[in-house]
């Protein structure tokens, strides 16, 4: 099967934003086309590596727990993005959430309770059974069956606009070139984070030391294409989600168990062997989105995560292996730091801890306030001595999971041209305008739900458009 | 560090000093990255198993193994699936291992490593020599009884003595009965599963209640299983249930008859309304249409997801169950003509291969998937503690 000429709908992108608006679309009446950069087996861009999704609710679920208010939705994004977003389109977003749950189950996704180890999560996130893979099979599955047309292998090079209306995509498929124009078109192909060349345009070369967690099919191709074309954008280009993975990671495509969950439980040191913040600031998951941003900012983009034999059964098992020894000095070795100087980070360290012994009690569950005094930076909760070997390290780099640079949209997912009007045939979904929502920062299942939300609103705006 | 060096802690191997195989190394580097990622914790028993643990060693494996029900959720879902560098297949490898374990607490294990490198065709070879040893049987007596009409009450036994036959059945079966039990208390040792755990926290009744509805192969949300592509179906449950509860009734009816021909003195063959006929025909019709629907399935599954060296002794098994119902019915249908005389030899001889082959066969992933779920709900048991 050859890729028509024209679609009613073109869906450009074959995650779950793609998949929604394509469904959507072709559900509303409208003949869909969709395109996937990758091969079969690889499909999904990133949402083949997401887990769960963030949805307000003012009851328990089948596998939520309690409620999820819209206000208090809308406080932990605030909190996290500092107030850097579209908060009416934000506001739209959350109560367009609550009904997501049935929808998707209607695509075959299936729900369960919050995995083990994300307790935190159960009351504000939804688990896909068996994962973001098992999303995206169920989606392309109802999409198939409903007659969406799906190409793999479907590269869009070029976006060409008309007096701020799409007119045709340049699409490379298995090599051959071609156009396709279409009534509508949903752009739904994600962030330019697997971009090299385009990341070093923004952070020279530590871009060089980042690892990319997701797809290496988010090249950015089209958001730039459009970009170029008088179309509005959202977010600053260095603002994405960062995270300190583990350094040994695969370039592309380590998803979720690169991530390294001790550093709550540890010190960290950069190069020179220097601690440069607090680890204990806050819970983990609330703050395992800031340090991929600290690691990008120290010598090298390289840190270490050291602990001892105290709290190795304390967090989720790393994919790799640590590095171990049986004292500092040894440990300094293995991760070439001066065996001097990482033995005084760790002496200062200790010492800064004995003062206060009696006043609090190491609890992981709470804030516990075992703390540091006088040390700089502090580690201000589960703080405990580094003294017991074996000691174990585990090497960090920023592992980038999307970028936020984006396009503008209203809350029809119309894309904004730079006059501040609405393009008549333009939507975009996911990840290329999470900006809108996230100007900065992180709060856990956002990304799919903006996928969710936007791509079933753009699919059965694109498909209502037609009746016109 | 290459994908290929993660953590392949040593495998200690307390049974014997042979170095781990394949299947072991490839199962335990899967494990540590599924304890990683866990995303599949809701499918089956096997990933709740797993993140109970930090490391892996080959009996926490092998009871992994017997644990998975080669659904392929977890595969089709899995991130880390080829063409990634993880190159992860846990069905595949947890086939394969499961295998294994097959042959190695198979007693004793040299029958087991016979059936396991050639088992269709170690199954035919047994068939044969049944029926063979069943028709030499005949040159102690009169030729005629086997080509000559029966009626009547122990009509069977004027082909084969009752004596003969009881004797042949006794011994097989009995031989059966002890190789497998002999294999079920290695599993459970291996596993450091004792009475005192089956026994306790309705362990027994879970398990129980687990194997027999197949709870592990309804995908975790009553969807089914994969068979042919990511989609889920309930088909390959259906099937098996028919085998398995087909297996049962065909048993209970062995059972019924024996208890009528020694207690009641009712003699075979019983009329075609009666406890045991019945009781076989319903199970005789599991035979077929469950095997029939196995090996059709087999034949259209994803070969990734399967392990393709073990699958002779799948079909040998599932032939043999289908042969002896196919040879039942005809036995049924032809009992009162002279066909009986042969009829009765050739189902005889598939039913004797049947109880030889039985603890070597495919036969006994029931005996180690049931230790594997008594060991799990024990262990959630104790957890909860």
């Amino acid at each position: 099967m050859t890729i028509p000429s024209h679609a009613n709908v073109l869906v450009i992108g074959g995650g779950n934003a793609g998949l929604c608006a394509a469904i959507a679309a072709q559900e509303a009446g409208a003949q869909v086309v969709l395109l996937e950069h990758s091969d079969q087996q690889e499909r999904g861009g990133n949402s083949k590596h997401t887990r769960n999704l963030r949805v307000m609710h003012n009851a328990p679920t089948a596998t939520l727990d309690n409620s999820y208010s819209a206000q208090e939705y809308l406080d932990d994004l605030l909190k996290v993005t500092q107030g850097n977003m579209d908060q009416p389109l934000t506001e739209f977003m959350i109560e367009q959430s609550a009904t997501l749950l049935p929808w998707l189950q209607r695509m075959g996704i299936h729900f369960q309770p919050s995995l083990s180890g994300t307790l935190s999560l159960s009351h504000t996130n939804a688990f896909f059974l068996g994962g973001g893979k098992a999303l995206i099979n169920a989606q392309y599955l109802t999409a198939e069956r409903i007659g969406v047309k799906i190409f793999y292998h479907a590269e869009v090079t070029s976006i060409h606009l008309e007096d701020g209306a799409f007119k045709s995509a340049a699409v490379t498929n298995r090599g051959f070139k071609q156009t396709i124009t279409a009534d509508s078109v949903i752009f739904a192909s994600g962030g330019f984070q697997a971009n090299k060349a385009w990341m070093k345009e923004i952070w020279g070369c530590v871009a060089d030391n980042f690892i990319i967690r997701g797809t290496p099919f988010n090249q950015g191709t089209v958001l730039k294409s459009l970009l170029a074309q008088d179309v509005a954008s959202v977010a600053t280009p260095e603002q994405c989600h960062a995270v300190a993975i583990d350094a040994r990671s695969p370039k592309y495509d380590g998803g979720i168990v690169t991530r390294i969950d001790c550093i709550s439980f540890s010190i960290v040191v950069n190069k020179n062997g220097k601690r440069f913040y607090d680890e204990g600031e806050d819970f983990w998951p609330k703050r395992y989105a800031i340090w991929g941003r600290l690691v990008a900012q120290q010598p090298e983009q390289i840190a270490y995560s050291i602990i001892d034999s105290q709290v190795t059964e304390q967090f989720m098992p790393p994919v790799f292996p640590s590095m171990q020894a049986n004292s500092i000095e040894e440990l300094a070795q293995l991760i070439a730091i001066e065996p001097s100087v990482l033995t005084a980070t760790v002496t200062q360290y200790n010492n800064a801890l004995a003062s206060d012994k009696k006043t609090a009690q190491y609890n992981p569950k709470i804030l516990d306030q075992c703390r540091t005094q006088g040390l700089t930076p502090e580690k201000t909760n589960w703080a405990l001595p580094i003294n017991k070997p074996p000691y174990y390290v585990y090497p960090l780099r920023p592992g980038i999971t999307f970028t936020y640079l984006g396009v503008k949209v209203n809350n029809k997912a119309q894309v904004l041209m730079n006059d501040g009007t609405a393009s008549k045939n333009m939507y975009a979904a996911g990840e290329i305008m999470a900006g809108n929502i996230l100007g900065q920062g992180y709060c856990a299942g956002t990304g799919m739900t903006i996928g969710a939300v936007f791509g079933r609103i753009a699919g059965e705006a694109a498909a209502c458009q037609l009746k016109k | 560090m290459s994908v290929e060096k993660i953590a392949i802690v040593e495998i200690v191997d307390i049974t014997n000093n042979n170095t781990p195989s394949t299947a072991l190394v490839e199962a335990e580097r899967i494990a540590n990255i599924c304890n990683a990622c866990r995303y599949c914790e809701g499918f089956c028993a096997v990933f709740p198993a797993i993140t109970q643990r930090r490391n892996f060693n080959e009996h926490d494996l092998e009871y992994l193994a017997n644990l998975c029900h080669n659904c392929g959720a977890c595969y089709h879902a899995c991130q880390y699936a080829p063409p990634h560098e993880f190159s992860i297949n846990l069905p595949q490898t947890l086939a394969e291992l499961r295998a294994e374990t097959y042959q190695k607490y198979a007693w004793p294990v040299k029958l087991g490593s016979l059936f396991h490198r050639n088992g269709l065709m170690v199954a035919i070879a047994v068939v044969l020599a049944m029926i063979l040893l069943l028709s030499s049987l005949l040159l102690f007596q009169d030729r005629t009884p086997v080509f000559t009409q029966h009626l009547g009450a122990g009509a069977f036994y004027q082909v084969i003595s009752h004596q003969a036959m009881v004797a042949l059945a006794g011994t097989s079966f009995g031989f059966a009965i002890i190789a497998l039990l002999v294999s079920f208390i290695k599993f459970c040792r291996a596993n450091t599963i004792t009475l005192a755990h089956i026994f306790s926290n309705n362990v027994l009744v879970k398990a129980s209640y687990a194997a027999g509805t197949l709870k592990y192969l309804d995908g975790g949300n009553g969807q089914g299983c994969h068979t042919k592509d990511q989609s889920f179906s309930n088909t390959r449950r259906y099937f098996h249930h028919a085998m398995a509860w087909g297996f049962v009734l065909c048993f209970l009816a062995t059972s019924v008859a024996t208890l009528f021909e020694y207690s009641l003195d009712i003699m075979s063959p019983f009329p075609v309304i009666s406890l045991p006929v019945i009781l076989g025909s319903l199970g005789g019709l599991g035979l077929i249409v469950g095997p029939l629907g196995l090996i059709w399935l087999k034949i259209i599954t994803d070969p990734k997801i399967i392990s393709i060296k073990y699958l002779g002794m799948d079909y040998a098994f599932l032939l043999l169950l289908l042969c002896i119902s196919i040879t039942g019915f005809l036995l049924l249908g032809f009992r009162s003509t002279s066909a009986m005389g042969m009829l009765l030899i050739i189902h005889l001889g598939f039913v004797f291969a049947l109880f030889l082959i039985l603890p070597y066969s495919k036969f006994v992933h029931a005996l180690y998937r049931f230790v594997a779920l008594l060991k799990f709900y024990h262990e959630q048991a104790a957890t909860k503690k």
